[in-house]
């Protein structure tokens, strides 16, 4: 629906000036977003002429192919590397480190997808997550009979994700209203008052002790939850999503929102339904949250009013600020080195000041680079390669 | 009809308001007027710690998330002063310049290096927020504080309808007040407050009428951060501090400013008083769901009224 409503306004008014400079903005701002080799040969619906108006789409260029290429292979390499990682590695690492890094990377990479393109930043991701959690445990099986509906897993984990997905829609609805830093203060306080709910409700949500013992399905005969198996679970997960976050970046729907991301005035006069698209995208990284979310209940093999705390909610913003926005790959790298940091800030302080750790580290990155690690990688890069950074500043 | 349609429906929703009011009072008068007082003293202590927090949003556009850190650092440091001295009124003066000191550096040292950049602001003092929370539970451990305040401020008051009741929590009220008409008065009445005035409506206009804004700025973020220091030791005089406090008093700001309105200090009363009768209402009445309230009514404000009852289109 929404990408009818973007081909017509697409169409018409491309001629003129406004219009016409309002979508170079947001293709050239997609560009900078590390899209911009992809974004034009892929992106769907880009007639040749439309083409033409966009400078950083021009002609195929030589850089840009090679861009093109180093993009691919730099794809193939990490996903062999994940791919290979378990095999090298301790079940410690694979399942602690690797795993968790995955399924909180999956959670905060809903909050980088509404962060980064949308423009939102949100702390209910966590809440979502935990929805969608909460219902799986509830509806299939857990510890306690009292508090399990006993549904199939099949049945079940569609049903958490739908929840979940609809939940993040309401939010979307009530925090659609708002923007910038309006947004976070509604869904913070959305998030406590579901963590109290769940605390202080002892006949669906079992209170303060929460449901124990939510296993994935024994499926084809591997128990899913060592740590091997869970590993290359997440990692399908976390692909799967990724490759679905920079794909949605590029189609219609995804060029509009990060349109209305840097000028909504003038997306609302294009035409464009801005509060119908925020929503859409509330929903969408709902999705997302919610499939972390499950796999996090599997994971911790429990959930309680623990899960979805403010400390647990502002986590996802931690990691999801310190991988950096601008790109979903920024929120597995802010998930691995929160994980490694909760692991390890042990040997490093007093394992009671873990807090103190990671809020000094979320403050230097934000003070050093507000595009998170990602953003210190660009900047490292460009300093390296000059070449990279003149066409960095063309896109 | 459209227009009017708010109106009616708080002309209705006042109308079954007042109708549980009476058959609450028939019921049973005492539990309703111990509701009522101390919904009015949580009231005041909410405002107490909002209106600050108000303050700073209203002119610097800053959402200050270590609000909450700052309140309990100012109980912390009260409550160090005042076991060294024995005052009571050292502490809570104590808890206040701290605070203020200490919202002055912030506003100094960080925020003045990241002017515009409202997200980049919040994110930091969400970080704030996390270490200061931690260095506290470094320091005075995890314990909860009581205050010791003179005995003739602890009194029990006869009051009809309830019987007894707790004089300070008439003191917080009382504090509440005068704070609250000193702010306006502050405010309205003299240059600087004009000024703080001017600013909220167009900093740049300030700024190019000869103003220095970054001063405007420090003396409004010091008086912000000082109301919740002195907060602080009020409520940690009236109930208690302990590591958690920090959240649930920014938590009750925040909700507190979005009902209210953002920047208003007259929002910032309304909003306190309905969060704070709402909140020992529904924990009288309702004890499971007594936060689920506040929430609803939240909701309800933004479903009508998104800037807040007395905030003003942005």
């Amino acid at each position: 629906m929404s990408a009818a409503r973007w081909r017509r306004a697409m169409s018409a008014p491309l001629a003129g000036g406004a219009a016409a400079r309002a979508l170079r903005e947001a293709r050239v701002d997609a560009a900078s977003a590390g899209t911009v080799a992809v974004a034009g040969p892929a992106g769907p619906g880009l007639a040749p002429s439309r083409a033409a108006g966009w400078r950083a789409a021009a002609p195929r260029s030589a850089p840009a192919l090679a861009a093109i290429h180093r993009q691919a292979v730099a794809h193939a390499v990490v996903l062999a590397l994940l791919l290979l990682y378990p095999a090298v590695a301790t079940p410690f690492f694979t399942f602690q480190v690797g795993a968790q890094s995955l399924v909180l990377g999956m959670i905060a990479l809903s909050l980088a997808f509404l962060g980064g393109y949308g423009g939102m930043v949100t702390l209910s991701q966590m809440t979502v997550a935990g929805i969608a959690g909460y219902a799986v445990a509830l509806l299939g099986v857990n510890a306690d009979a009292a508090h399990s509906m006993g549904w199939p897993w099949w049945l079940a984990v569609p049903a958490a994700l739908c929840l979940g997905t609809l939940a993040a829609a309401l939010i979307g609805v009530l925090a659609a209203r708002t923007e910038g830093i309006y947004t976070i203060m509604i869904t913070l306080a959305i998030g406590v008052a579901f963590f109290y709910l769940v605390q202080q409700n002892y006949t669906v949500f079992n209170g303060f002790q929460g449901l124990g013992r939510v296993l994935p399905p024994p499926l084809f005969g591997v128990d899913w939850r060592s740590p091997i198996p869970f590993y290359y679970l997440s990692l399908a997960v976390a692909a799967l999503g990724y490759a679905a976050a920079v794909y949605l970046s590029r189609t219609p729907f995804g060029i509009a929102l990060q349109g209305i991301r840097d000028n909504p005035r003038r997306m609302r006069a294009l035409g464009f339904h801005v509060t119908l698209h925020r929503v859409a995208a509330h929903a969408l990284a709902g999705l997302a949250a919610s499939a972390g979310g499950v796999l996090l209940v599997w994971y911790n093999s429990q959930i309680s009013p623990g899960s979805v705390n403010t400390a647990s909610m502002i986590n996802i913003l931690i990691i999801a600020v310190l991988g950096g926005m601008r790109h979903p790959a920024g929120a597995y790298v802010g998930a691995l080195l929160f994980v490694l940091l909760q692991n390890f800030a042990i040997d490093l302080v007093d394992r009671e000041r873990f807090n103190l750790v990671i809020g000094g580290v979320f403050l230097f990155v934000l003070m050093v680079s507000p595009d998170g690690l990602l953003g210190i990688w660009q900047r490292l890069r460009a300093m390296l390669h000059p070449a990279a950074r003149r066409r960095g500043s063309a896109g | 009809m459209r227009r009017h349609f708010p109106g009616a429906l708080a002309a209705l929703l006042g109308l079954v308001l007042l109708a549980l009011a009476v058959a609450a009072l028939r019921d049973n008068a005492r539990l309703f007027g111990l509701s009522l007082l101390n919904g009015l003293t949580l009231a005041a202590l909410y405002f107490l710690v909002a209106s600050g927090f108000t303050l700073v949003f209203g002119l610097m556009r800053n959402v200050n998330l270590a609000h909450g850190s700052l309140f309990l650092l100012g109980g912390y440091i009260g409550y160090s002063v005042g076991e060294h001295t024995g005052s009571w009124f050292l502490a809570l003066a104590a808890g206040f310049l701290a605070t203020a000191l200490a919202g002055l550096l912030m506003q100094w040292l960080v925020f003045r290096r990241m002017e515009g950049q409202d997200l980049r602001q919040t994110l930091v003092t969400l970080g704030l927020s996390i270490v200061l929370a931690d260095l506290f539970l470094w320091i005075w451990g995890g314990e909860t504080y009581q205050f010791d305040p003179p005995s003739w401020l602890m009194g029990v008051v006869p009051l009809p309808l309830v019987g007894k009741y707790s004089g300070f929590r008439l003191v917080v009220l009382l504090a509440a007040v005068v704070i609250g008409l000193a702010l306006w008065l502050f405010l309205n009445r003299t240059r600087v407050g004009m000024m703080i005035r001017a600013g909220v409506d167009n900093k740049r206009m300030l700024s190019a009428s000869g103003v220095n804004v970054q001063q405007v700025f420090a003396v409004t973020f010091a008086v912000g951060a000082g109301l919740a220091g002195f907060a602080g030791v009020m409520g940690g005089t009236a109930l208690s501090i302990a590591p958690g406090e920090d959240v649930r008093y920014l938590l009750a700001s925040l909700v507190v400013v979005i009902v209210g309105g953002m920047g208003s200090i007259p929002g910032a009363a309304v909003g306190a008083l309905l969060i704070g009768l709402a909140e020992t209402f529904g924990l009288a009445y309702a004890p499971t769901y007594g936060v689920v309230f506040t929430f609803l009514i939240m909701v309800a404000v933004l479903a009508f009224r998104p800037q807040g009852l007395m905030g003003r289109r942005a």
